[in-house]
């Protein structure tokens, strides 16, 4: 394995909300000592339900906000601090992919001027060279430079969203953090949106955060797979390992909620309560209060990511060592 | 059995542009029907229109008999005993169907008040008995709660108890899950199968994710661009998909287990229903299209019992899916 490329060390962030008008505020942990080191070219899967905090963990992965304890390295150096020359040198070689391909672009400028923003904006090339760079990722992303005249809403979704693509690719960038980025896209756009960056990641050495709340899509593109719980990773591992053989009881529960076909529902663990709120979060095990195989210890002590077997990591008192026979209840 | 509900060459057209072209659909009593296909491809319009809930410029023809009964175009009187009595509908976003300013009980009450014969406290402990029926906890205390201080299960686990306020023999359950996260989802599928057993409900099941339909339905339709492509039973649909399209969809699905595959994803986008293409409508995406395909639109025929198939194709494709090449 290479050496990592990105290598976040025990990040938090905390946000600050107001409960009603006079109410006290309080912190709001969205993310609480996340550590991740993502080997060059491979790709890191973030899974979790809504308010897990993946998305503010690829927002402070990527230096989009800096994290209130922890640190990011990004290709052996720190992150510099935001607005500095040095930060602006880095984020050029990071970008982001949002869900909303049409809220992202700009629908009053054609979509190959778009595409050269980010030339124009860190000053790379002659204006020829950009024009030819914007034509040669628009072929890229197997679109014609007809698209590119083009505005956003004469495009579908999934010519945005490639659109979107290109333009994060146009100033070479060795990371990309997709968030949700073929969520809003139907299945069968999907796979190609899923396939495009697959090769573009292949031919261009890419490392990858692909943060989705869909496991199929997340095993389909990703070598490790992180699952988050109420700003936590409760278990990482390599990805096809994880999905056939999930040890904590939470996995455990979001791979059998995710419907198959052939498949009846009968086997199916579902959780009783309702997704956590991260402003209330429960003492000990977050997931303890809709946890199926819950004891006394897990209402009390926080468990730690601990190796369990093979690059496994899972945070659960339930589930200690490589020869947890775990599986059984599930 | 005579169906419940009967579809038959149902289209609507928005401004002159078609956007469903001649469905034909049945439903028995007590069936759970799934009905997939990507956006646009008509799934939710042919239920709206089926229940006259499509705005006035909407061009709609066929018909739709409910029990016999042709509902199509019947007088709005007749059409409110329909609509939330024998057939109710749930919808992708619950918050945005509930009143924000009335309490659920306000809410609840007011469907029981228009579709069952109650009145006084038996509307007040119906309101309760529903709320327990879908697993709202402490009950009696949230029937004076606002929407909003409900989470987004809770909120869809309402709207059901609403639709089950007149008592349907049809719910029709458009994308109930899409909005709502995995865990959740689950919960909601689970709520929604209890409740078609103890009620011997029909029901149908709008979803554009192949799994969630696959584990909920006895038979599945396929739509694509205003048409029903492959109706089958959902375990033969998802085994042996015979319409290209649907092997596509189920193709274009990543597997959550076994070796990675390359995705086979269905080339193009689905096309404008302005500018639709000569014959069949997914013969521009086909890789098995040959010059027939582009000279007439395919109908819907019958390929074994109870499965049918609109595709002129459909035993090349079947051979090609065998691995014995086609020709």
């Amino acid at each position: 394995m290479s050496a990592p490329l990105v290598e976040v060390s025990s990040i938090s962030r905390s946000y600050s909300m107001r409960s009603g008008m006079f109410g006290r505020s309080t912190a709001v942990h969205a993310v609480d000592a996340v550590s991740l080191s993502i080997p060059k070219g491979e790709t890191l899967g973030l899974v979790g339900e809504s308010g897990s905090g993946k998305s503010t963990t690829g927002r402070v992965v990527l230096g989009l906000e800096p994290p209130d304890r922890g640190e990011v390295c990004f290709g052996g150096k720190p992150m510099a601090a935001p607005g500095t020359q040095a930060w602006r040198a880095q984020r050029a070689r990071m970008q982001m992919i949002f869900q909303d391909p049409l809220g992202a672009l700009d629908r009053r400028l054609p979509v190959a001027t778009q595409i050269r923003e980010p030339l124009d904006i860190h000053g790379l090339g002659t204006p020829a060279e950009r024009e030819d760079r914007a034509r040669e990722l628009l072929r890229a992303v197997e679109l014609t430079p007809a698209h590119g005249a083009r505005y956003p809403g004469a495009l579908s979704g999934g010519q945005r969203q490639r659109i979107v693509l290109a333009r994060a690719l146009a100033t070479k960038p060795d990371f990309l953090v997709c968030d949700e980025p073929v969520s809003a896209l139907d299945v069968s756009i999907q796979a190609q949106v899923v396939n495009l960056l697959a090769d573009l990641q292949a031919q261009l050495g890419l490392t990858l955060v692909f943060i989705s709340h869909d496991l199929r899509v997340v095993r389909q593109i990703s070598n490790i797979v992180a699952v988050m719980y109420l700003g936590r990773i409760v278990e990482i591992g390599s990805a096809d390992d994880l999905f056939a053989r999930p040890e904590h009881p939470y996995t455990q529960a979001l791979v059998s909620a995710s419907p198959a076909p052939g498949r009846r529902s009968a086997s199916r663990i579902v959780l009783a309560g309702d997704p956590p709120n991260p402003a209330a979060r429960p003492s000990g095990c977050a997931f303890h209060p809709r946890c199926p195989r819950a004891i006394a210890r897990c209402a009390s002590e926080v468990p730690t990511l601990s190796l369990v077997g093979g690059d496994r990591q899972v945070a659960c008192h339930l589930v200690t060592g490589p020869q947890a026979e775990t599986r059984d209840a599930a | 059995m005579a169906p419940l509900v009967s579809i038959e060459g149902l289209s609507v057209a928005f401004n002159g542009v078609p956007v469903l072209r001649g469905v034909d659909l049945a439903l028995g009593k007590g069936e759970a029907l799934g009905l997939v296909g990507e956006s646009g491809s008509g799934k939710s319009v042919t239920w709206l229109a089926a229940l006259g809930l499509l705005p006035r410029h909407a061009k709609i023809s066929g018909s739709v008999r409910l029990d016999g009964r042709e509902i199509l175009g019947a007088p709005a009187s007749e059409l409110d005993q329909v609509r939330g009595g024998r057939v109710a509908m749930i919808f992708q976003d619950p918050a945005s169907a509930l009143n924000p300013v009335l309490t659920i009980r306000k809410q609840l009450c007011e469907a029981l008040v228009l579709h069952r014969d109650l009145s006084g406290e038996a509307v007040k402990a119906e309101a309760l008995r529903l709320l327990n029926l879908v697993g709202i906890p402490d009950a009696t205390r949230r029937l004076s709660a606002y929407p909003h201080e409900f989470s987004g299960g809770q909120v869809q686990r309402i709207m059901i108890a609403m639709a089950l306020a007149g008592n349907p023999d049809l719910l029709i359950a458009d994308e109930p899950t899409t909005a709502l996260d995995a865990t959740i989802q689950a919960q909601i599928l689970e709520l929604l199968s209890t409740i078609r057993r103890e009620m011997s409900m029909a029901m149908v099941l709008i979803s554009h994710d192949l799994g969630v339909v696959a584990e909920n339905c006895d038979r599945v339709a396929v739509m694509y661009a205003g048409r029903i492509v492959e109706q089958a039973p959902a375990n033969q649909l998802f085994a042996d998909p015979v319409h290209p399209y649907a092997q596509g969809l189920i193709g274009a699905l990543p597997p959550l287990d076994g070796p990675r595959r390359r995705l086979t994803a269905i080339p193009g986008t689905v096309p404008d229903p302005a500018h639709m293409p000569d014959g069949c409508a997914f013969a521009p995406r086909c890789a098995l299209a040959a010059e027939p395909c582009r000279l007439a639109v395919p109908t819907l025929a019958p390929i074994a019992d109870d499965r049918t198939v609109a595709c002129i194709r459909a035993e090349a494709s079947r051979r090609a899916l065998l691995g014995i090449a086609a020709e």
